[in-house]
């Protein structure tokens, strides 16, 4: 942070008109840009982590929102032709169906493969697999929607099950949830470590001055003069920090990103950044600099007001 | 020297103990008013530093009242505290002088933080510092500086800020008999312009140099009235007809 330090350093030495150098600004080779540092790295990576998780919730809601799947699990063969193409044909009426296709057996054997293998001699089609209808309704699959296409289908195809396919992944959404409030709970657990943090340099600081700070009092300088003082220095030290955090936090979010579109999965794939996470993000630091400098301000005006 | 009526400062059985130890000033009354000079006296731990501490706000009492600038000082609210100071010099025994700020920094403080403009500060810290033999060491740190130059340098914070009360604790004792009488003369100047002086000192060569001055003396802890300073209205030295001070 050699570079850093010394602009900061420049930055550092022009005093605001009315607030004078009254104490030693704290040098950036002090712990506490580091140690916000690394609580911003942390805490961009858990925020983009939830952002994320949120959009991949939420395209996958999208997507599976109006989906309904229709199974035909009679045994035989020509019955269960029989009766797919009864649905289909019902299905094709209904007012609130936008798009209904028959899943074609090839993708069947494709879905089935990974439990049933491809050695030459295995007969997938031999086994009685369940015809699948994939439907899109005009809106979401509620259960009274359910309820009404189970009674359309049930006349040509008594033995025909129907279930909304946002069911399926209801667990899948849950764990999703978790994960966001995790990242929720780990953001403001960095928050108060960062308060801790900045609490106890605050302390440290006014330690180290006091017996400055006791002549600036006796020269009629008021609390707030002090206070300021430490504010400006917290201040340049969390912006440093934040600065590095951030830079931190974004190119391991950009290694996370290439890692998880490797895996070519389609939920994965709807976990992406849009560019409102990129400014929530980028406000991460500027919170960071604001808790900082709150804290040390009511730090140090309680420290003073002990004082006489 | 005139006598307005009004006081600057008043003591009312002013005590002052630290803990549960015995007290330390007890008893304390007296009165003082503005343009005058006072010196306190007493022995080497007869509290001299402790009743300065109560006259600039460093401390309060254990008992007893003090006006200051005709308001009550022990219930003046903390936040009210900087606009007295503001008004009160301090040399301190000690200097106090800010270590990471040069002599002229030092000098300027009490300047900044009052919220004079910068514009309106190098001049006269620069003249000040020129009158107290210190023009070409303006940009030292105070470790850089000997005890008397240190000193010079507290003094001219203390009065730089032309201060309504100047309180000065032993402010020669590391200068040479020719800066100590500079600087009294300094003290002087500024209580010719209206400051009231307070200095503590146990140098009777000193208090010789001002004869137009009203002593206070502390005999462990207790205040004694050799020239009627006390009294109101005080018995200036000379209508007591005592040209030089008393035998201290």
């Amino acid at each position: 942070m050699g570079l850093l330090s010394s602009l900061f350093q420049r930055w550092r030495g022009a005093a605001a008109p009315g607030d004078p150098r009254l104490l030693p600004e704290a040098q950036l080779s002090g712990p506490m840009p580091w140690v916000i540092a690394i609580m911003i790295s942390l805490t961009v990576v858990a925020a983009a982590s939830g952002l994320a998780l949120r959009n991949a919730a939420r395209a996958a809601s999208a997507d599976l929102e109006g989906g309904v799947t229709v199974q035909i699990v009679t045994a035989a063969p020509s019955e269960r032709l029989r009766q797919s193409g009864a649905v289909l044909a019902v299905l094709r009426k209904a007012p609130e169906v936008a798009e209904v296709r028959q899943v074609a057996q090839e993708e069947l054997n494709t879905l089935v493969e990974p439990w049933l293998g491809t050695r030459p001699g295995d007969d997938v089609e031999a086994l009685p697999i369940p015809a699948l209808i994939d439907v899109r309704l005009t809106g979401p699959a509620t259960g009274r929607r359910l309820a009404a296409l189970r009674a359309l289908i049930a006349p040509v195809a008594p033995s025909a099950r129907v279930d909304a396919q946002a069911g399926w992944l209801a667990p899948v959404f849950a764990a999703i949830g978790t994960l966001q409030w995790l990242a929720g709970g780990l953001i403001a657990l960095l928050a108060f470590a960062t308060i801790a943090a900045v609490l106890l340099a605050s302390r440290n600081a006014l330690g180290n001055h006091r017996e400055t700070i006791e002549i600036v009092h006796m020269l009629g300088g008021t609390d707030r003069q002090i206070a300021r003082v430490f504010q400006r220095s917290m201040a340049f030290d969390a912006a440093a920090g934040g600065l590095a955090g951030l830079l931190l936090g974004a190119v391991t979010i950009a290694l996370l990103s290439r890692q998880f579109a490797a895996l070519g999965s389609g939920m994965v794939a709807g976990a992406v950044l849009r560019w409102p996470d990129w400014i929530v993000i980028a406000a991460i630091p500027l919170a960071g600099v604001a808790l900082a400098v709150l804290t040390a301000r009511l730090t140090v005006l309680a420290a003073l007001r002990r004082m006489l | 020297m005139s006598q307005p009526d009004a006081e600057i400062v008043q003591f009312d059985n002013v005590g002052l103990r630290y803990g549960t130890d015995k007290e330390i000033l007890a008893d304390i009354s007296f009165t003082l008013y503005p343009g005058c000079f006072y010196f306190l006296t007493g022995a080497s731990g007869a509290g001299k530093t402790s009743l300065l501490k109560l006259l600039y706000l460093a401390q309060r009492p254990s008992r007893g009242l003090i006006r200051l600038f005709g308001t009550d000082a022990i219930t003046l609210p903390r936040e009210r505290l900087p606009g007295f100071r503001r008004r009160i010099g301090v040399v301190f025994q000690d200097f106090r002088l800010v270590s990471h700020l040069s002599a002229f920094d030092n000098v300027a403080l009490p300047l900044r933080v009052a919220g004079v403009s910068e514009k309106d500060i190098t001049r006269p810290v620069g003249e000040m510092l020129d009158w107290v033999g210190l023009g070409d060491r303006q940009h030292a740190r105070p470790a850089t500086l000997s005890g008397g130059e240190q000193q010079r340098v507290a003094i001219a914070r203390a009065v730089i800020a032309r201060p309504d009360m100047l309180v000065a604790d032993e402010p020669t004792g590391n200068v040479d008999p020719d800066m100590a009488l500079k600087l009294l003369r300094l003290f002087e100047s500024l209580n010719r312009l209206g400051t009231t002086v307070v200095v503590a000192t146990h140098d009777v060569h000193l208090i010789r140099k001002v004869p137009d001055s009203l002593i206070m003396r502390l005999d462990k802890g207790r205040l004694s009235d050799p020239t009627g300073a006390l009294r109101y209205p005080p018995r200036r030295p000379a209508m007591a007809g005592a040209g030089a001070p008393p035998p201290l």
